[in-house]
């Protein structure tokens, strides 16, 4: 009867990082602090693009064609006189609500598909496994520009590609992560309780596991800008007088010598927004898991 | 607080039992596939339990008991199957109910409370809605209603300042209120037996006897029955009227709990005693049990206890040894059991 217990290792660390939340708060990441309060920036820019900027993105003004940066166009005009920072702006605007719905789709789909997998394992697993064996064999750029040569360009074929592409990641950190939680003892428990398996994966198993795939989610969008711009550049993006960075850089090209802003600011944009998303990524990934600082 | 089945449950009791038992088990035989071959896990165990009565079901590790009761509940592992047997809950054969059959039964009418209160609660959901959850799911009652009945359960347990840790982690708990926790969502449907698998092991000895006073009090508040799973005999003789013994997948001795832990009927039951302090039982020192537990893939001939056994004949090796009744009610599956109590009796007179 004699309990002689020495205090955990876990416990005790647990206890230490319950005593000190504040280390843990989000603004003392320094990747996720400037991560977000960059976004922020760029969001706030795409949302305000009216008011900082006077032009419009579609009209064409033949008479100021190809002028280089002045008071009046901050970064020049394209060869049909419309004005760069304009088209910038709005072409963000575009591109990051492209991106942010398309990531929610396979984030969705690949969610429900890989908890049923792992919850459920047997032929269920296996069929749904090998389905995603088949996706991920093909390159991802390839299979997304295939799919949307296919289904023509616009931003329906964007959303069904990148969905169609996108689910099998989340599918998998899903599925590993149920594998994993099913076991722990408040899953019996709730089987005990006589619970179904639906409100078992929803209400008990996805709470803990739902976070892994958020993390990936932040580096999944910056995959997703990253493939709508080069759809864009492509000429497989939003059609044509909808501003996009991807087709800005494609029709710049042609003047790369004489006006470098037309592409290096569209292309400057994505790395600064790809960049932003992952230190958010790397921050969250710092933040969430157990037994980091 | 009286729930109408509760009062139902305690006219029954009081009228003396006009039902058969709650909880009847026969002959049930559970087999798990694994590499080495076949383990008999559970091999012909019987049991009853009645309304209102704690059975303890006690045994060393691997000796199948947890497995028993995960049986009865309808989770085993996936590479665990019933064989053979019947599970009647209150009439009811739960061995072919189907999982949404099942899902009916479990919550309402019988319910568990685990070893480890911290992993078996959900860390990352508040305790309120986690003994909330049974009765909106079994009971249909309301968010509101059903956060109700988990307040008043919370104060049932001795959950102190019950609103306020409502909307608490289960982290936030020390291990007897975690513990306390577990026993409201136990109770949080009111179901007619409460299967209790080691319950007080992970916790510190002035918390297993709150924890033990707590469950001993709501049983007889409520008449709900308890199959209780321990190895630890003191924690029987104070909660449970009767007493099962198992070794090595099979009931070993059966019985009236203050006739089993003082007068046992099988060697194995005397070794328990001889090796657990203080059950009433004064010895010098502790007399541990020769050798190890039987592998349950190939289990000895006969008796499977005989390897261990110092009263072994030649026919413990080869008779097989099904529970026999005694005189008095109480049952053994010891062939040579009269050497048992003499060897008890021999022990009481003792150093």
């Amino acid at each position: 009867m004699s309990a002689i217990s020495f205090p955990e290792p876990a416990l005790a660390a647990q206890a230490e990082e319950h005593a000190q939340p504040r280390a843990r708060r989000w603004y003392r990441q320094p990747a996720l602090a400037s991560g977000a309060i960059l976004l922020a920036l760029i969001v706030a820019a795409a949302i305000a693009a009216p008011l900082l900027t006077p032009y419009n993105p579609i009209k064409q003004n033949l008479g100021a064609s190809l002028l280089g940066p002045s008071a009046h166009h901050l970064l020049g005009t394209d060869q049909t006189g419309r004005d760069t920072f304009a088209r910038l702006l709005y072409g963000l605007r575009t591109d990051l609500r492209i991106a942010f719905i398309a990531v929610l789709l396979p984030f969705c789909i690949g969610t429900i598909l890989g908890s049923i997998a792992g919850y459920f394992g047997g032929w269920v697993d296996a069929v749904l496994m090998r389905l995603v064996d088949i996706v991920v064999a093909f390159p991802f750029y390839v299979l997304i520009i295939a799919l949307v040569f296919v289904l023509g360009p616009g931003q329906r074929s964007i959303y069904i590609a990148i969905t169609l592409v996108g689910w099998v990641s989340y599918a998998r950190i899903i599925r590993g992560e149920i594998l994993v939680a099913k076991r722990q003892d408040y899953v019996l428990a709730a089987r005990s309780g006589g619970l179904s398996a639906v409100r078992i994966i929803g209400r008990h198993l996805l709470p803990n596991v739902i976070t892994q795939a958020i993390i990936y989610a932040m580096s999944d969008i910056v995959q997703d800008i990253l493939a709508i711009v080069t759809l864009g550049y492509f000429g497989l993006g939003v059609p044509a007088p909808t501003p996009d960075l991807g087709s800005m850089i494609n029709d710049g090209q042609n003047f790369l010598t004489t006006h470098w802003q037309l592409t290096t600011f569209p292309g400057l944009a994505v790395v600064v927004v790809g960049l932003s998303l992952s230190l958010i990524g790397d921050g969250l990934a710092d933040l969430i898991r157990p037994g980091q600082s | 607080m009286s729930e109408p089945a509760s009062r139902r449950r305690a006219e029954n009791t009081a009228a003396g039992g006009v039902k058969g038992p709650m909880l009847d088990v026969r002959d049930l035989h559970v087999q798990i596939a694994s590499r080495h071959g076949t383990v008999r896990a559970v091999d012909g165990v019987s049991l009853e339990v009645a309304g209102g009565e704690a059975l303890g079901l006690v045994g060393e590790s691997g000796s199948g008991k947890s497995m028993t009761l995960r049986t009865i509940l309808g989770v085993l592992p996936p590479e665990a199957k019933v064989t053979a047997g019947q599970i009647l809950l209150d009439g009811v054969d739960l061995v072919p109910l189907s999982r949404s059959d099942l899902n009916r039964i479990r919550g309402p009418k019988i319910s568990m409370i685990f070893q480890e209160p911290m992993s078996a609660l959900n860390p990352v959901m508040r305790v309120g809605y986690q003994i909330a959850e049974g009765p909106r799911v079994h009971m249909g009652y309301g968010k509101a209603k059903a956060a109700q009945r988990a307040l008043e359960l919370m104060q049932r347990v001795g959950i102190p300042d019950p609103e306020r840790r409502f909307r608490a982690y289960p982290h936030e708990f020390s291990g007897g209120m975690r513990q306390r926790v577990m026993i409201a969502i136990a109770l949080s449907c009111d179901p007619e037996i409460i299967l209790c698998d080691e319950p007080t092991t992970a916790l510190d000895v002035t918390i297993q006897d709150q924890i033990l006073r707590l469950l001993a009090k709501l049983c007889a508040e409520s008449g709900v029955s308890l199959l209780f799973v321990t190895h630890d005999l003191p924690i029987v003789a104070q909660l449970c009227q009767r007493v099962a013994v198992m070794y090595g997948g099979q009931l070993v001795e059966t019985g009236d709990v203050r006739e089993v832990l003082l007068d046992p009927r099988h060697p194995y039951t005397l070794g328990l005693v001889r090796s657990a302090p203080d059950v009433e039982y004064v010895r010098e020192s502790l007399v541990p049990i020769p050798g190890s537990p039987p592998s349950l893939v190939s289990p000895p001939s006969g008796c499977r206890f005989h390897p261990r056994c110092a009263f072994a004949e030649e026919d413990c090796r080869v008779l097989p040894t099904p529970l026999r009744v005694l005189p008095g009610g109480r049952s053994t599956a010891c062939l040579h059991y009269e050497r048992a109590a003499e060897a008890a009796a021999a022990d009481r007179v003792g150093p």
